[in-house]
């Protein structure tokens, strides 16, 4: 029985990375889900027949009432709402992990004369347990922060010290549980600092970085998962969660590199702190326009260039858009997509809405292949984005945001901007587009907005 | 399990694993990072397996509840994870079905 189970194990981990391998393809991408779908059941499955395990009945309760949560949760949540279900389920399995690490931890403290544990297993059982508790904590935060639940970043005095201060808590505590002995209350000790820590590292980061802080907390994840998986001396976890920690590394490093920030910077640094003192430097006046006027002028544009940003998932308006685009190109207008590469909050939200909207993929262009596009633009259209094309990135080097590569959309002729009231962006910074002179806001819901812009197209 | 993995070819199997995992999403492109995030997500749902070994030796009452919520939570990883990005992938296969009919 034993080695069969090892045999569905090693499937199961074969399907997980032939599955993350198509899943790196448009081409294939589904059939690369299916795939690593059908491993977790196997190994899940084989798992039941372990010799020697007891509680069959709460394993199953367990395993019913999550699976139901997690199934309804997940069909029903909008497509709007991906990144925030994603950083929840991650979270769920950090906790998981942190779990695992707990049991083990109070086996020890149940029983000092246990020799099967190797000074070694639980020192991997401590590591685990303080990356999977941390990604736990964090990414609650930040599926909070995506939300809409909490607001604003969180900032306080001498804020990095007492971090630092509940980071050598957290170690300290892991350090003895590890070398010294595992004892209950130094263990529920270590879980409460850990859980702290995981909040006060994601409280203070502005929502414009949650991708990346997702990103990363998904790689720590899987590192935690591997960590119990030598633990509980289990091949299947320690693949899966190493791979995962590996491919979720180098996401994060995309991430990060897209918006021209090393994730130090994302986490230690103070987006927006600074953010002050580049209000002041944008002139002009903001220069509202109908929605009638506005479609006059895309209706008889040669070329116009739409820009989608969260904006655009929260009023659920690609469909809108992609209708109005369609009106266009049967007017002979050239209509094609930008897509920055954090618009939205995460890279890829954009084009999975438009996909959603049935935009076919030659319309959908990143930044570099159309940057160069908009010298020769008539109209750029800006729906729910914003620090994406705001020009402070290019010209002013204390703005936050300096240095982020941006779409161009100041260089088109005219440029007319969706926008639903007169806030700043999620770094809060003012943008200094919506102020230059070939700048019209069109203040509304996007989607609203989308509809009246139809209505005016076909009224020509 | 069979035999017990040994030091040196844990960290052998660690090594390759976390070269796999680089090499295999090294050339993706920007349009799958968010579904692919939430693929790998689903794919550390196979905590769900050590969770189940945890509650299954779990002795005492405070090990059956902590072992308990193990298992809940990883469950939910694993099915919210696929559910989620199955939903993602699912409308890129439609649109380009849309596109080449």
């Amino acid at each position: 029985m034993g080695n069969l189970i090892e045999v569905v194990y090693f499937v199961a981990v074969a399907l997980f990375i032939l599955g993350l391998k198509r899943m790196s393809s448009p081409r294939h991408a589904r059939e690369g889900i299916v795939w690593a779908g059908v491993g977790m059941v196997a190994a899940t499955v084989a798992t039941f027949f372990v010799p020697n395990l007891e509680n069959f009945g709460l394993m199953i309760a367990a395993i019913l009432i999550g699976s139901g949560i997690a199934f309804v949760s997940g069909k029903r949540v909008a497509m709007t709402d991906m990144p925030q279900m994603i950083a929840l389920y991650n979270g769920m399995g950090g906790g998981a992990a942190a779990a695992i690490a707990a049991v083990e931890l109070l086996k020890m403290s149940g029983n000092h004369a246990d020799m099967s544990h190797s000074m070694i297993t639980v020192q991997l059982a401590v590591a685990g347990a303080v990356i999977g508790t941390v990604s736990f904590s964090g990414s609650l935060i930040a599926f909070a922060k995506l939300q809409g639940w909490l607001r604003k970043a969180i900032r306080f005095p001498y804020q990095q010290i007492f971090n630092l201060v509940v980071f050598v808590g957290t170690i300290g505590t892991g350090v003895y549980l590890a070398f010294v002995g595992a004892d209950i209350s130094i263990i529920i000790l270590f879980f409460v600092l850990a859980l702290a820590f995981g909040v006060l590292i994601t409280i203070p980061i502005g929502g414009a970085d949650m991708p990346v802080v997702i990103s990363l907390f998904n790689a720590l994840t899987g590192l935690a998962v591997a960590f119990e998986g030598f633990v509980l001396n289990n091949a299947a976890m320690i693949i899966a969660g190493t791979v995962v920690g590996a491919a979720g590394t180098l996401l994060t490093q995309l991430m990060a590199r897209a918006m021209n920030r090393p994730i130090s910077n994302v986490l230690f640094g103070s987006f927006g702190t600074t953010g002050g003192a580049v209000e002041e430097e944008v002139t002009g006046s903001l220069k509202p326009i109908e929605a009638s006027d506005a479609a006059v002028m895309m209706a008889f544009a040669e070329k116009v260039i739409i820009i989608p940003g969260y904006g655009l998932a929260v009023a659920q308006a690609q469909h809108k858009i992609w209708e109005m685009s369609k009106q266009l190109i049967e007017n002979g207008v050239d209509v094609k997509f930008a897509i920055h590469p954090v618009a939205g909050r995460m890279p890829g939200h954009m084009n999975v809405l438009l996909a959603e909207a049935g935009v076919p993929y030659d319309r959908i262009l990143d930044l570099d292949e159309i940057n160069e596009d908009f010298a020769t633009t008539d109209v750029a259209l800006v729906i729910g984005a914003n620090d994406v094309v705001n020009p402070v990135a290019r010209t002013n080097p204390e703005s936050p945001i300096y240095g982020m590569p941006i779409l161009n959309a100041d260089y088109a002729k005219n440029v007319i901007v969706i926008k639903r009231g007169k806030g700043a962006g999620f770094s809060g910074i003012e943008n200094a587009l919506f102020y230059n002179d070939n700048t019209r806001m069109l203040y509304g819901d996007g989607q609203e907005m989308a509809s009246q812009l139809i209505q005016g197209i076909k009224e020509l | 399990m069979i035999e017990a993995i040994s030091g040196i070819s844990a960290v052998y199997i660690f090594l390759l694993a976390a070269f796999a995992g680089y090499e295999v999403i090294a050339k993706v492109p920007v349009i799958l990072h968010t579904p692919l995030m939430s693929g790998s997500n689903f794919i550390h749902g196979i905590v769900l397996v050590g969770a189940m070994i945890a509650l299954g030796h779990a002795d005492s009452t405070t090990e059956q509840v902590v072992g308990f919520f193990a298992v809940l939570l990883a469950s939910m990883n694993a099915v919210g994870g696929y559910v989620v990005t199955e939903r993602m992938l699912e409308m890129f296969k439609s649109s380009k079905e849309k596109k080449n009919g």
